[in-house]
């Protein structure tokens, strides 16, 4: 039978109702043939696992070398709290950990700020000070194993206080790997949680890059995360081509700071969602790896392979979780998984079943564990490299995923670049547009989401949720208020002063934050120096 | 004769910066025909609230996905019986468990709150059934 012959038997049969589209609204044929990917060359599209330019992963053995690090993010409440959590974690067979901070450590307040009221320790741990970065890895060997922690706009200050905790402990900062997210781009474009403008900000990233290569060798300096722009409500096509979009931002940034591409480019990792369109995130991860490397080699002249390797970690979309039905989101996050899996992770987190409603239980968050566990050790799935290469559909739609972001690409470049167009609400503009879309198909039921718009039960969902007890709020605003009465405060205003010192000139600052860190100089008095010097953004918000 | 455009201060406070729900439910409203002023993010419950007597709305609706309802909800309708602006209805949304729904329903500290999932023709019938908009005697100052 030929291809039209069998278009011809298809289009004479009933189709059902549609419509036939990815979870980012991209239309989907009913056949993917050789047609669908002509001129396909395997040498040039993919290459063999750990080979140019990496469509098939970036590991010539990938998960029959070692399997995805297991990571649940997690943080709540104050240090001793966490702590306990990162512990039984540990004891569960997870093997890296991720540090959630709550909103006024995220924004650069202390736990007893006005602006911290009521948010202290709420959506993660308040971690103001060295003493509380003690207290939340009491008992972890540090040079054992590895932490991601989610902070961006004061991610220098947080990270000083990691290093400072380590050194304590006597392990040297050469020793520590990890990864800070201190991604300030998909701030001002999706997660929005920002401080200081763009250009300082900028600095102290390049600053950072400077910082980790002489000291801090094997940590991970930017997460550049789609992961948000995703949650924003961005297609996946969007979440690849502005994130890509960012680190080549990034790498721009650390050229014209005046380092060697090769220098900084290695450490440089990727945070991405997976919603539940299985084999559009799949195409999205292929993709991602292969434009990179192209545009490593032959627009920044990148001649280390390491620099050329897109490494990423993977959450599961908690944007795709359902408050109704809550227990229907384990199903959900075991497929989004899969998807990362098969797209080749590095490290994934699986969202919980409640997170929809509250901070995840311990239960729940063993179940959300025990989802990788399962991938892993049951399903079969990490036996081969790559398994779904050469399929028709996965090649369509991963040079369909790369066509696009090279043409978001052009657009970004005509609005002048990545800070130019968050300026021009090029972005947000275009996530907002997305984001009402995807809600407008739910309501006109062209999407349907078991639970919410179909298949629904009247029943309220019976689980328990994690509650922060207020009491935690107060004694972390004892705790930092004790602090400031007991250290050497001459100390600390030296430092201080002369942090703003080095801010007003060139210097790179990470030296200057370590000094004011050592001191017990609170997270909040050393962004209120980076305030006074470098102002504070503002965004227009469109909708 | 049309009737004067329902006026809607869509807030966004404390320091969370998620604000797809708040956007999405901005530009629903906008599209059923209100006139909806977006806070912006990081807002203080006293900049919410000055907003919304400036901009002389019928309806403040905040977004809260961070935790902070039970302190949030009440500040700021304290600070609306302050300023003598009970009338203006106070409705919120975003991740808030079923316990403190009935806890700020009861204490008259929210109007309604809708939780991930309502349909934002919903959050509109809900409003506009409230605020009479049907029915003729409504009218701005």
């Amino acid at each position: 039978m030929s291809f039209s012959a069998w278009q011809e038997a298809y289009r004479s049969l009933r189709e059902r109702k549609g419509p036939f589209m990815t979870v980012s609204s991209v239309p989907i044929e009913p056949l993917y043939s050789p047609d669908g990917v002509k001129g396909f060359d395997y040498e040039k599209d993919l290459g063999y696992p750990g080979e140019y330019p990496y469509t098939r992963g970036i590991r010539p053995n990938m998960y029959r070398g070692r399997l995805w690090t297991m990571r649940q993010f997690a943080g709540f409440g104050s240090a001793r709290e966490s702590n306990e959590r990162y512990k039984f974690l540990l004891s569960q067979g997870q093997t890296g950990l991720s540090v959630a901070f709550d909103m006024a450590t995220i924004m650069g307040y202390d736990s007893d700020h006005p602006r911290a009221y009521g948010e202290v320790g709420r959506v993660g741990v308040a971690i103001d000070s060295l003493a509380d970065m003690e207290v939340l890895f009491q008992d972890i060997p540090l040079d054992q194993v590895s932490t991601s922690m989610t902070i961006n706009a004061p991610a220098a200050v947080i990270w000083a206080m990691y290093i400072a905790a380590a050194e304590k402990k006597g392990i040297p900062s050469h020793k520590l790997t990890g990864t800070i997210q201190n991604d300030i781009l998909k701030e001002y474009i999706a997660q929005k949680s920002w401080i200081f403008p763009p250009e300082p900000s900028m600095r102290l990233i390049t600053d950072i890059f400077k910082f980790a290569r002489e000291q801090v060798p094997k940590w991970n300096t930017v997460s550049i995360s789609g992961y948000h722009i995703r949650e924003a409500g961005a297609t996946a096509l969007q979440e690849l081509a502005f994130t890509l979009a960012d680190g080549f931002a990034y790498v721009e940034a650390g050229i014209k700071a005046g380092l060697d591409v090769d220098d900084f480019a290695p450490r440089l990792s990727f945070f991405f969602n997976s919603h539940m369109d299985i084999f559009e995130e799949i195409a999205k991860y292929r993709a991602a790896r292969r434009i990179w490397a192209r545009r490593m080699k032959e627009k920044y002249g990148a001649k280390k392979q390491e620099s050329l390797l897109l490494r990423f970690h993977t959450q599961t979309a908690g944007c795709s979780l359902t408050a109704q039905q809550p227990e229907n989101n384990i199903v959900r996050t075991a497929y989004e998984g899969l998807a990362a899996v098969l797209g080749g992770t590095q490290s994934l987190h699986t969202n919980s079943m409640d997170e929809v409603l509250a901070l995840p239980t311990e239960k729940a968050v063993q179940i959300a564990l025990r989802t990788q566990q399962i991938l892993a050790y049951e399903t079969g799935v990490v036996n081969t490299i790559d398994p779904l290469a050469g399929s028709y559909f996965i090649e369509a739609l991963t040079n369909q995923m790369e066509e696009g972001a090279e043409e978001y690409f052009r657009r970004i470049e005509e609005l002048g670049g990545v800070l130019s167009a968050i300026g021009q609400n090029f972005f947000q503009q275009e996530i907002a547009d997305a984001a009402y879309r995807y809600q407008q198909e739910i309501e006109q039921k062209e999407r349907i989401i078991v639970g919410v718009n179909e298949f629904i039960t009247e029943a309220k969902p019976d689980i328990d949720l994690l509650k922060i007890d207020p009491e935690i709020e107060r004694g972390q605003v004892r705790r930092v208020q004790a602090l400031r009465q007991t250290r050497d405060n001459l100390l600390v205003q030296r430092t201080l002063a002369e942090l703003e010192q080095a801010a007003l000139g060139t210097d790179n600052l990470m030296p200057k934050i370590m000094n004011a860190v050592h001191a017990y100089a609170t997270e909040g008095e050393i962004v209120a120096v980076f305030k006074k010097v470098f102002g504070e953004y503002r965004e227009q918000a469109v909708f | 004769m049309s009737q004067p455009r329902i006026r809607v201060l869509v807030g966004k406070p404390g320091l969370d910066g998620h604000d797809r729900g708040a956007k999405v439910i901005a530009r629903a409203l906008r599209d059923a025909g209100m006139e909806v002023i977006y806070s912006g993010l990081h807002q203080t419950p006293e900049q919410i609230v000055e907003a919304a007597i400036q901009e002389d709305v019928d309806v403040i609706g905040l977004s809260i996905l961070s935790g902070a309802q039970m302190t949030i909800f009440p500040r700021v309708k304290a600070l609306l019986k302050e300023q003598n602006s009970e009338d203006i209805l106070l409705i919120g949304g975003g991740t808030i468990p079923d316990e403190d729904i009935e806890v700020l329903i009861q204490s008259g500290d929210a109007e309604a709150l809708f939780t991930p999932g309502t349909p934002t023709g919903d959050i509109v019938a809900w409003i506009k059934e409230r605020l009479g908009v049907d029915s003729p005697p409504y009218e701005h100052a």
